[in-house]
């Protein structure tokens, strides 16, 4: 904005605005809002059409419950499906948090060692390739406690991007980088503090954003598998319960609020990104 | 065995094969200090046969501005590596006044190598950095460092608000922050346009002139070569090796009038058709 208004009050006696830049400076306005209102409008449309269907049908809300009724429900369920929220964003947030640790650390333990990339990774790549729904069972027959368990299961599932994603940052540095290292005699430990991990940051991040997505995914799924028993009901077994009940709306709120989870999540991994690299890396960079 | 044998037998820099009728003895550094590094018959080989290096010798003596000249591929940068201990020779000795002590260098490569999340006053700190000194202690150098590269108020910018000749700038603060008693430069400004080049050439005497630093400087520019260096060591390739070495006995600083002077051109063109005579006649199979 500050750039078309600058000429305009920089130049008094002659305007040097170029038309053609002009326009091209409101096409530019005009994309930047479409950008945020077409996918809006497309959202309110489908949610009208959707309220139109189930009105026009007269289908009963046990089948097919309109967006009003889905909002309501969310609103007088709100205790429930707060508290509900709660607990799996705690899942979600924690195992997130153990596969960034464990991921950094694995990543950092076989950039240090060849053996130890030889000795763990291929059992990496055998918890990330067989599909959770099938350890889930046996994880929570051995273990205790269901919160440990659903733990594990979402950690399983997210750390594997971080680990993949790390482990490739650090072995990419710079190569004249790690020679002038080499030359300046720094040790293994320096060259993994000032150079590998900055090196490693974008890569990381990349699959931290992905490994949000994929905690909550665990953390949604093994709460299916562990089912309706006992105590810690997150928003999954609000999903199952409601539908034993056939509280269709109900199932519908759940399912909204998990949606709006991931969207968030993803926002925020996205701004982290975002701010940590911004100053220096082309991934952030806005080009002038 | 091979013609490498012509540099490797000099001693004293009056007695080079490749002085010729230009003098080498009326410059004040010929009071001829002792060797800082010695290269002795040094091979290189890599695996599958490839020879590098094959028989290079010679002396570099506190002062000294030498450049290795010659094609791609005739092991310059493969001389740098070996020096800076990056890698060992296969054959032959490399030889440090005081011992084995090789941590003492600053390096300049073909790509300015700056670390790009790092600010430019601190990617000039990295070499003090690495050795444990604190930024507030060694400010004061580097500003100075910034300030001999004419990047004064540069400090706080990021790599990527730089142009490509800035980035080398930083690159050779760097190498010269820590006083490093001899610097290696592998073509730095090869990436560069022709006049940012010789602007960058003359800083960089006027560099040495206040530092006094050594540099080991590779090029594949004959102009380049003449201009800064007192000592040429030409190479040509298949097998990596020197073929002779031209003393450029114009004393330091060296500007302007350097470039038009007779002897430049008379010495550049008698360089020119060594580099030549290498190409044209490989050594053995
Ligand atoms: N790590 C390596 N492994 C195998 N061969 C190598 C290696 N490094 C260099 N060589 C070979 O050694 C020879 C000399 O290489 P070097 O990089 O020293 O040449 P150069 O004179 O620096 O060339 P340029 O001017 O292109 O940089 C080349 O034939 C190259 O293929
Ligand atoms: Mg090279």
């Amino acid at each position: 904005m500050a750039v078309t208004d600058g000429p305009r009050t920089g130049h008094l006696p002659i305007d040097t605005t170029d038309p053609e830049e002009e326009r091209l400076a409101r096409r530019q306005r005009i994309e930047d809002a479409a950008r945020w209102l077409l996918p809006i409008a497309v959202m309110a449309v489908a949610i009208w059409g959707w309220h139109r269907i189930v009105v026009a049908n007269e289908i009963p809300h046990y089948v097919l419950p309109g967006p009003g009724l889905v909002l309501e429900t969310l609103w007088e369920d709100r205790g429930l499906l707060f508290a509900s929220l709660m607990i799996t964003l705690q899942i979600t947030f924690a195992a997130l948090a153990v596969a960034v640790i464990g991921g950094v650390g694995l990543a950092v333990l076989f950039a240090q060692s060849r053996w130890a990339e030889m000795s763990f990774s291929p059992f990496a790549v055998i918890l990330q390739v067989t599909p959770i729904v099938s350890i889930a069972p046996l994880i929570f027959i051995y273990i205790e406690s269901r919160l440990v368990g659903l733990l594990l299961c979402a950690w399983i599932v997210a750390f594997f991007p971080v680990l993949a994603n790390t482990t490739l940052g650090l072995k990419s540095a710079d190569h004249n980088l790690r020679d002038l290292f080499a030359i300046y005699r720094a040790t293994r430990w320096q060259r993994l503090i000032h150079l590998q991990l900055p090196s490693a940051l974008p890569y990381f991040l990349g699959g931290l954003k992905i490994a949000g997505g994929l905690a909550l995914i665990g953390a949604v799924v093994a709460e299916y598998v562990a089912g309706t028993g006992g105590i810690g009901s997150g928003l999954a077994f609000r999903i199952l319960e409601a539908g034993y009940r056939l509280n269709i709306p109900r199932m519908f709120a759940a399912l909204i609020l998990i949606a709006l989870t991931g969207v968030a999540i993803y926002g925020a991994t996205s701004l982290i990104a975002h701010l940590s690299l911004r100053r220096w890396h082309e991934s952030a960079l806005k080009r002038e | 065995m091979t013609g490498e044998t012509r540099s490797g037998a000099h001693n004293l820099p009056g007695a080079r094969p490749g002085d010729g009728n230009l003098q080498g003895t009326d410059a004040p550094q010929m009071t001829e200090p002792d060797p800082i590094l010695r290269l002795r018959q040094v091979d290189k080989t890599f695996a599958g046969n490839v020879v590098a290096l094959r028989g290079m010798s010679m002396e570099v003596r506190q002062g000294d501005f030498i450049s290795l000249l010659g094609p791609s591929g005739c092991g310059k940068s493969t001389a740098l590596r070996l020096i800076a201990g990056l890698m060992r020779p296969t054959h032959g000795r490399i030889e440090w006044d005081g011992g084995a002590g090789t941590d003492d260098l600053g390096v300049v490569f073909q790509e300015p190598t700056l670390m790009p999340w790092a600010t430019v006053e601190k990617n000039v700190w990295l070499p003090f950095r690495l050795r444990g000194q604190p930024l507030s202690r060694t400010r004061d150098r580097i500003r100075e460092a910034l300030g001999l590269v004419g990047l004064d108020g540069f400090a706080e910018r990021y790599p990527r608000e730089l142009s490509g000749g800035m980035k080398m700038r930083v690159s050779i603060a760097r190498a010269l922050v820590t006083n490093a008693r001899l610097i290696l430069m592998d073509e730095p400004f090869a990436a560069l346009d022709e006049i940012t080049r010789q602007k960058l050439n003359d800083d960089l005497l006027n560099l040495k002139a206040q530092t006094g630093a050594t540099v080991i400087f590779v090029t594949h520019s004959v102009f380049e070569s003449v201009f800064l260096s007192n000592r040429i060591l030409v190479m040509a390739p298949r097998p990596g090796r020197v073929i002779d070495e031209i003393a450029v006995p114009e004393p330091y600083p060296r500007g302007m009038d350097w470039r038009t002077a007779p002897a430049y051109g008379e010495i550049t063109r008698r360089t020119s058709e060594t580099l030549h005579a290498g190409l044209a006649q490989p050594e053995e199979p």
